[in-house]
C-alpha cells in the first residue's frame, strides 16, 4: 500500500520552508514531488522599481548564503548590456570575496550533511571552521553575510593591503582543517557505508536534467562557468575543475570538499597578485537600451541573471534563475527506488537553496481546475471592478 | 514490612533514586556530547527542567489513534525499568537474589522498546508506524547477540542464574568475557537508542518516529523511561560483566565503572553517523552475534578443559 510522506513545509530536515512529497511503500520511495513557492517575495518585480545601482542591495537579499553570487551575476548582466569595463583591481576583489563565499557555503553544507545523517559532531566542527571564514569576511568587507561589495562597473570599497595580509593565517588554518575534514569523511567506514552508492545520478541523466554545479561535476561533467565562460580573474589563476565519475552522494561530498581546497588555493594567489593601487570603479553613467546576460558560478552551480534595458536608469525586466531550480528535477533519477532513510541525505546532497529558488510559485492543474487561469480571471474581475484597462489575455478570460 | 516495600519502590533503589541518577546521567550525556562538539552544554538540572516542563503541558490525543492504547503504553517503559532497577541494585548491594533474576531483568529491559513500538502503532500517523517498524526490526537485531553475551556470562560463572553471582566477579577479565562484553556494549548502545542506532527516532528522516504524536505528560513518560534506561542498562552491563558494586568504597568503585561505561557509549554516539535499519540488522546478525557465539564457545571450552582465562 503506497502512502504519502510529506517532508515539509516545516520539517527538522531543513531550515527553510520546503515541501517534498514522497510516495512510499514500506521504506521504499516510489515517487517524489517538489512543491515550491513558500518563500515568494516578488524580487524580480521589485527590481524593476529600483535604479541600476540600487538593485545589488536588493538581489543580495535573495539568499543569505549566496549573497555575493546574485549581485555578481546581476552586475555581469548589466556590464554585458552596457559593454562596461571593469578595472583590474575590482575584478580581483570580486573574485576574492566570491571564493571566500564558496568556502563558507561548502563548509556549511558539509556540516548540514553530517547533521542529516545524524553525525552532529561533523556539523558542529564544520560550522566552527566556517565561523573563521565569516570573521574573515567581516574583516575584509565589514559584514559577515551580505557583503555589499558589488556595483555595476566595479566594487563599492577597497580592501587595504594590511587586511589582506591578515587573511593568510586564517587561510592556512582552513586548509589544514578542510584536509582533516576530507580525510575524516573518506576514512570513516560507517560514513562510507551510509554515502557510497546511494542516490546515483549518471552522466546521461545529469545532462538530460540540466544539472549544475557540484551536482553535475560529481557525475563526471566538467561543467563550471569559471572555466567555460571565465569572468573575474579566473583565467589568470592556477586552479582546476574538480570532477568525480561515481555520481553518488559520496562523490558530491568529495567534490565539495576538494573545491573548498581549490578555493583556498585561489584566495592565496589572489592575495599575492592583487594590485596595490589603481581604480576600483569605472563609474558608468548610463546603460544603453538592449539586454544582457550574467552567468556566475555560485557555490551550488550556475546563477543566471538577465537584464533588459530601455535606456532609462531602471531595468525594465530582470530575470533570475538560481542553480537549485535546475537541480531539483534530478530527484526523479536519484530518489526513486531508495529508502526513506537515504532519501533525506539525497535530497540534501544537491545543496538545495530554497530562498534562491522559491521566488516563484508554480501553479499546476489539479482536479481539472487551472489555477493559473483562475488567478488571471480573478485579476481581470478586480480590474473591471476598479474600472482599469484589461490586457488582451484578460479580456479573453473574462468572457 | 509495608514501609520497607514503599521505601524500596519509591525512594531507594526505586523511583527517586533511578530518576535522580537518570537525570544526572542525561546531563552527562549532553555535557560530554557538547564538549566533543566544541559547545558549552546545558546546566546540571536541565534534564529535570525539561521533564517538569513537559508535565505542565497539555496532552493531545490525535484523531484516528487507538485512544486507550495511546494513553496506557507510555507507562510500560518506566514500570519495567523501575522493577529492573530495584532487582539490579538489590542484587548488587544486598546480594538478595532469586534464581532466574537475570532472565527477569532481560525480559523487563525489552519493555521500553515494546512501549515505543506499541505507542507508534497506536498513534495513527504514517511516520510513527514507520518508526515502530524500524524499532521492531532493531529489537530483532540486538536481542540475539545480547542474549548470547549474557549466556556466555552465565556459563562463565558456573551456570547460576543469579545476578548476585555475576556481581562478585569480573566476567570480562577473560577472552570469552571480553568478547561478550563488547557484543553486549553494542547491544546496549542500540537499546538506549543512541547513534548509530537511533534509527527509530531519526529526527532528520522521520521526525522522531513513534513519538511524533505524543505531547505533554505522555511524552514526559517516554522521556522518563529514557532517563531510567540511562541508569539501568549500563548498570546491567557492569553487574554482569564488570563485577558490579557493593557497599562502602565498593559503591564508589561501582559508580566510577558506571560513568566509564556511560562515557564510552557517549563517545560512540558522537563519532558515528546513523546507520540504515538494514545495515544495523546486518551489523548485529553478521557482526555482533558471531562475536557473542565465539565468546560462548570459548567459555564452554574453557569450562570443559578448566582454563579460567579463556
Amino acid at each position: 500500500m503506497a502512502t504519502t510522506i510529506p517532508i515539509g513545509p516545516y520539517h527538522p530536515l531543513q531550515e527553510e520552508p520546503e515541501h517534498y512529497l514522497l510516495t512510499v511503500e514500506g521504506e521504499e520511495v516510489l515517487d517524489v514531488d517538489v512543491q515550491i513557492g513558500y518563500n515568494h517575495r516578488g524580487i524580480e518585480k521589485l527590481s524593476e522599481k529600483k535604479t541600476y545601482n540600487q538593485v545589488p542591495f536588493l538581489v543580495e537579499r535573495v539568499c543569505g548564503i549566496c549573497s555575493h553570487s546574485h549581485p555578481y551575476a546581476y552586475c555581469l548582466a548589466v556590464e554585458d548590456c552596457g559593454d562596461l569595463e571593469v578595472p583590474e583591481k575590482a575584478k580581483y576583489l570580486r573574485t576574492l570575496i566570491g571564493e571566500l563565499e564558496r568556502i563558507h557555503s561548502h563548509l556549511l553544507w558539509a556540516g548540514l550533511a553530517g547533521h542529516f545523517i545524524g553525525y552532529d559532531t561533523v556539523f558542529m566542527w564544520a560550522w566552527k571552521y566556517r565561523e573563521e571564514v565569516l570573521d574573515l569576511l567581516e574583516l575584509l568587507t565589514g559584514n559577515r553575510n551580505a557583503y555589499a561589495m558589488m556595483k555595476p562597473g566595479g566594487v563599492q570599497r577597497d580592501i587595504p593591503r594590511k587586511h589582506l595580509e591578515e587573511a593568510r593565517p586564517t587561510l592556512d588554518m582552513l586548509k589544514e582543517k578542510s584536509e582533516m575534514l576530507y580525510n575524516a569523511v573518506l576514512d570513516d567506514p560507517v560514513m562510507k557505508a551510509r554515502l557510497e552508492g546511494i542516490g546515483i545520478l549518471d552522466e546521461e541523466d545529469a545532462r538530460a536534467f540540466g544539472a549544475l554545479g557540484p551536482t553535475s561535476r560529481a557525475s563526471g561533467i566538467p561543467n563550471d562557468i569559471r572555466s567555460d565562460f571565465p569572468y573575474g580573474v579566473y583565467e589568470d589563476l592556477d586552479w582546476k575543475v574538480i570532477t568525480r565519475d561515481a555520481g553518488d552522494v559520496l562523490a558530491r561530498v568529495e567534490v565539495r570538499l576538494l573545491e573548498t581546497l581549490e578555493s583556498i588555493k585561489m584566495c592565496e594567489q589572489i592575495i599575492n597578485r592583487i594590485p596595490d593601487g589603481g581604480s576600483i570603479d569605472s563609474e558608468p553613467k548610463e546603460i544603453p537600451p538592449g539586454d544582457g546576460i550574467g552567468s556566475y558560478e555560485a557555490p551550488r552551480g550556475e546563477c543566471f541573471h538577465y537584464i533588459k534595458s530601455d535606456g532609462t536608469n531602471r531595468p525594465v525586466r530582470h530575470k533570475i534563475r538560481a542553480p537549485t531550480f535546475m537541480n531539483f528535477p534530478t530527484y526523479r533519477s536519484t530518489c526513486i527506488g531508495e529508502t526513506i532513510a537515504d532519501a533525506s541525505i539525497i535530497l540534501a546532497s544537491v545543496d538545495p537553496c530554497y530562498c534562491c529558488t522559491e521566488r516563484a510559485i508554480s501553479l499546476k492543474e489539479k482536479d481539472d481546475v487551472n489555477l493559473l487561469e483562475l488567478s488571471q480571471a480573478r485579476t481581470a474581475e478586480i480590474k473591471k471592478e476598479l474600472g482599469l484597462e484589461l490586457s488582451p489575455l484578460e479580456e479573453v478570460l473574462d468572457e | 514490612m509495608v514501609g520497607r516495600l514503599v521505601f524500596d519502590f519509591f525512594v531507594f533503589p526505586g523511583l527517586f533514586f533511578t530518576l535522580g541518577v537518570g537525570i544526572l546521567a542525561s546531563w552527562l550525556v549532553r555535557k560530554v556530547s557538547a564538549l566533543v562538539q566544541w559547545r558549552v552544554g546545558p546546566p546540571l538540572l536541565q534534564p529535570a527542567y525539561d521533564i517538569a516542563k513537559l508535565f505542565g503541558k497539555e496532552n493531545i490525543i490525535p484523531k484516528g489513534s487507538s485512544e486507550w492504547g495511546f494513553l496506557i503504553v507510555p507507562l510500560l517503559g518506566p514500570i519495567g525499568l523501575l522493577l529492573a532497577s530495584i532487582i539490579l541494585v538489590k542484587a548488587n548491594y544486598l546480594a538478595t537474589a532469586f534464581i532466574g533474576d537475570v532472565i527477569v531483568v532481560l525480559y523487563l529491559l525489552v519493555l521500553p522498546a515494546l512501549a515505543v513500538v506499541l505507542g507508534g502503532m497506536s498513534s495513527g500517523n504514517p511516520l510513527s508506524s514507520l518508526g515502530a517498524n524500524r524499532e521492531l526490526r532493531l529489537i530483532a537485531a540486538y536481542e540475539l547477540p545480547l542474549i548470547l553475551a549474557v549466556t556466555t556470562a552465565i556459563v562463565k560463572t558456573g551456570g547460576g542464574l543469579r545476578l548476585a553471582i555475576f556481581s562478585s566477579q569480573w566476567v570480562a577479565a577473560s577472552f570469552s568475557g571480553a568478547f561478550a562484553f563488547i557484543a553486549a556494549l553494542l547491544c546496549i548502545q542500540a537499546e538506549l537508542g543512541f547513534i548509530p542506532f537511533d534509527i527509530s527516532e531519526a529526527e532528520t528522516e522521520i521526525m522522531g518516529g513513534p513519538l511524533i504524536e505524543y505531547s505533554g505528560p505522555l511524552l514526559g513518560l517516554f522521556k522518563i523511561s529514557h532517563l531510567m534506561a540511562l541508569l539501568v542498562l549500563p548498570l546491567f552491563l557492569i553487574t554482569v560483566f564488570l563485577g558490579g558494586f557493593s557497599t562502602g568504597w565498593g559503591a564508589l568503585w561501582g559508580a566510577i565503572k558506571y560513568v566509564l561505561v556511560l562515557v564510552v557509549l557517549i563517545l560512540i554516539k558522537n563519532t558515528n553517523p546513523r546507520l540504515r535499519s538494514d545495515q544495523a540488522l546486518k551489523f548485529f546478525w553478521y557482526g555482533a552475534a558471531p562475536l557473542g557465539l565465539i565468546a560462548l564457545v570459548l567459555a564452554v571450552v574453557g569450562n570443559l578443559i578448566g582454563i579460567a582465562w579463556l
